[in-house]
């Protein structure tokens, strides 16, 4: 049986790790790849660096940190933000990332994911969605940090991204993220069943029992975390031997 | 000398990061001449079958590939294991390799998520050298929507999702990871081991 994944987020700005609550109010911790080592020691099943910055500043030294921690990590790098065309594909893949998750770029160029999955395989294209509810069951996809609303309905959008290639969606809930009160399990239950191809939960995950209930709840091929991993609150590990009690297969080291 | 076949689709860097942290010299390279010298040949290859067939051909690799395979072990990884069969039905029926009996079709799988991508635990099948120090349950990661067919004689590890998906591979000095051992942790790490370390 397939594990669920846990897979924990590090957002880099700049060659270092941050955090940010919501978007904004970021703090500065860390070396990329130290961490990145440290979570696959935890059991990580994948690791994914979030270059937050990227989209407003430019590119950052995200190649860098990939080939100095593809050299020490052997289990799936996911590096995104910012990504603007195939070329960034190209330059992260070469420097050892696996897939590259692409979110404000595919929405103005849906035509990228087409491209992408093409030249390198659905396998290293995920589509990163941030979306918001409207209250009445629909979601609403949101661009740059989820400052812009694009007003394009989310399972829509994600069926659209299957069609072109995406090998998995990401899908963060803006109204969950950051408030550490669990997954967005109504968002993830409407887009799981617009698609066929894996959804990774983001947002929102901050107690233990959060993961059992997003694997209960849904049919979310694994979850995404940032802050309980980054300040210690839980280790990975934590997370999964709880699964593993629950009856959630996991892959336990 | 372990040569890593670059024909232009794969990431070679993960499979050549992995050999220099388990201390194996490597290199990537798509002279013919080199791999003709290298004492083992690595596969790689993510995408789909008939471009990379087409690449390899035009590359003048598949000849080399298969000649070689003859003489010195040779380990195909993901697409690149896919590639050792007859023939391939990704998008249009592509004749591949030949060096392992068998087809790769799409993954018959209703009611499960297509690509089938993570971790799955695999059983043991046919003895092979490279499945040494895997047990029953550990976990590989898979990321694929194609699937060898094969006989079982030629299976040595295999993963059940939908039905009955081939990890590892072989016949003779051919072996071929479904998996990526370069991506599968510890357990990943003792396969590619195992390879480096045939005589």
């Amino acid at each position: 049986m397939l594990a669920k994944r846990i897979i924990p987020c590090l957002d880099v700005r700049d060659g270092k790790v941050v955090k940010g609550i919501n978007f904004v109010d970021i703090k500065e911790v860390g070396d990329p790849a130290e961490c990145a080592i440290a979570y696959d020691a935890q059991g990580a099943d994948e690791i994914v660096f979030l270059d937050i910055t990227a989209t407003h500043e430019g590119r950052g030294t995200m190649a860098e940190v990939v080939r100095k921690t593809a050299k020490h990590v052997f289990v799936p790098l996911t590096v995104g933000g910012g990504i603007r065309g195939v070329e960034d594909f190209r330059a992260l893949l070469r420097a050892g990332a696996d897939k590259v998750s692409v979110n404000s770029a595919a929405i103005k160029n849906p035509e990228l994911i087409s491209e992408a999955a093409a030249q390198f395989g659905s396998q290293c294209v995920v589509v990163a969605i941030d979306a918001k509810g409207d209250g009445a069951g629909r979601y609403r996809v949101h661009i740059h940090g989820g400052r812009i609303d694009t007003g394009l309905d989310a399972a829509e959008w994600a069926r659209e991204a299957e069609r072109r290639g995406a090998g998995e969606i990401l899908l963060t809930s803006m109204d969950t993220d950051g408030t550490k009160n669990g997954f967005d399990l109504a968002m993830l239950n409407a887009i799981c069943a617009a698609v066929r191809i894996p959804v990774i939960a983001s947002g929102g995950g901050g107690k233990i029992s959060d993961f059992t209930e997003v694997f209960r709840e849904t049919d979310a091929d694994a979850a995404l975390a940032a802050s309980i991993f980054h300040y210690g609150e839980l280790s990975v590990m934590d997370v999964k031997t709880e699964l593993a009690r629950a009856g959630i297969p996991v892959r336990l080291l | 000398m372990i040569a890593i076949v670059d024909y232009g689709a794969g990431n070679l860097f993960s499979v050549k990061n992995a050999l220099d942290f388990l201390g194996f010299e490597s290199a990537i390279t798509s002279e013919r001449a080199a791999l003709s010298r290298a004492d083992k040949l690595i596969l790689p290859g993510v995408g789909a079958f008939p471009d990379a067939m087409r690449k390899l051909e035009a590359a003048g690799l598949s000849e080399v590939i298969a000649r070689e395979a003859e003489r010195k072990p040779l380990l195909g990884i993901c697409l690149g294991m896919q590639l050792l069969f007859d023939w391939g039905f990704e998008f249009e029926k592509t004749r591949g390799l030949g060096l392992i009996a068998g087809r790769v079709d799409l993954i018959e799988a209703p009611g499960l998520k297509i690509p089938h991508i993570g971790w799955s635990d695999v059983k043991r099948a046919a003895s092979c050298p490279l499945s040494r120090g895997v047990k029953e349950g550990d976990r590989l990661y898979f990321v694929h929507s194609y699937k060898a067919v094969t006989d079982m004689r030629h299976i040595a590890l295999y993963a059940e999702y939908g039905d009955l998906v081939p990890g590892l591979v072989f016949r003779g000095n051919v072996f071929g990871c479904q998996f990526h051992p370069e991506k599968s942790g510890a357990v990943g790490l003792g396969v590619l081991r195992n390879f480096c370390e045939l005589e």
